[in-house]
């Protein structure tokens, strides 16, 4: 088993704001990320696909195709975007890292002819990401 | 399960050398660490921790607590000191990077228990990079790599 990795980044806005609690809690909880306005984030997303290496390509899939699905699935979809407001997931569930990395899987796992999704790494800042592994 | 991991960064001097060993044994055992005077190095330390995704928060660990808990148990203790002679537990034991790692996983460890607003966050590593080409991981006693998801 190989694990192939690739990179994509995408830059978008958000705000954390649960609307089952009141203004208070939110800006406790919340803090900074609960300005309504929205503030903003270069991602970078990484992506582990699991597969066998092909006795004939010698590859365990071809980049161009995890590239071209990574844009369709994710980059157009969240790439200079306000979070909240332009992504359907997003208009119930806070668009956390955490969350972004779950609806992330959820965009990939089924798009992959090749392969199996292992692993969503997501950095928010370089000093900050999540991993989710599908479970 | 979401693993969500922050880098933080301190600087410390220490010197390699056990007191047990004669002076030849430690020279030959830790060559330039063993240098009486010393040596720094800028470190680099993530820690991940582990939990479910509160849903009312949308988050698995509150970022004012990991950063509390690192602050306080961490950087206080270890930025800006001589290791061996300023931090308590290396006194009695060698500050290599493999035993930073088991000190910092033992004082974060209870304090990141139930960090998350779920509450059902814990520690799950500790990584120390020691320079660019050196880095360490420590699971705790239990290595739960074996029954985590996937080999990461």
């Amino acid at each position: 088993m190989i694990y192939v990795k690739r990179r994509a980044e995408f830059s978008a806005a958000h705000f954390y704001h649960n609307a089952d609690l009141s203004p208070e809690e939110n800006r406790r909880i919340f803090g900074k990320c609960n300005n309504p306005h929205g503030h903003g984030h270069n991602y970078t997303l990484e992506v582990t696909v699991a597969g066998e290496v092909d006795p004939t390509t010698g590859m365990v899939l071809d980049l161009k195709d995890l590239k071209k699905i990574l844009e369709q699935e994710v980059l157009q979809v969240m790439d200079h975007r306000f979070l909240n407001k332009e992504v359907p997931a997003f208009a119930t569930a806070i668009p956390t890292t955490e969350n972004i990395a779950i609806e992330i899987w959820k965009l990939l796992a089924s798009k992959l002819t090749f392969g199996k999704l292992h692993r969503i790494r997501l950095y928010e800042t370089p000093d900050l990401f999540v991993d989710y592994y599908g479970e | 399960m979401v693993y969500l991991t922050r880098r933080y960064r301190f600087s410390a001097a220490h010197r390699l050398h056990n007191e047990a060993l004669d002076a030849e044994e430690n020279a030959r055992m830790y060559g330039k660490c063993n240098n009486p005077y010393g040596h720094g190095h800028n470190y680099v330390l993530e820690v991940t921790v582990v939990g479910e995704v509160d849903s009312a928060t949308g988050m698995v660990c509150d970022l004012a607590v990991l950063n509390g808990a690192v602050q306080r148990e961490v950087i206080d203790r270890f930025d800006e000191t001589h290791l061996n002679l300023d931090v308590e537990s290396f006194r009695t034991r060698v500050p290599t990077a493999e035993n930073i790692c088991l000190e910092i996983f033992d004082l974060l460890r209870v304090p990141l228990k139930g960090a998350g607003p779920g509450r059902s966050t814990r520690l799950e590593r500790v990584r120390l990079e020691e320079t660019s080409s050196n880095f360490f991981e420590y699971y705790g006693e239990r290595d739960t790599r074996s029954t985590a998801p996937k080999v990461r």
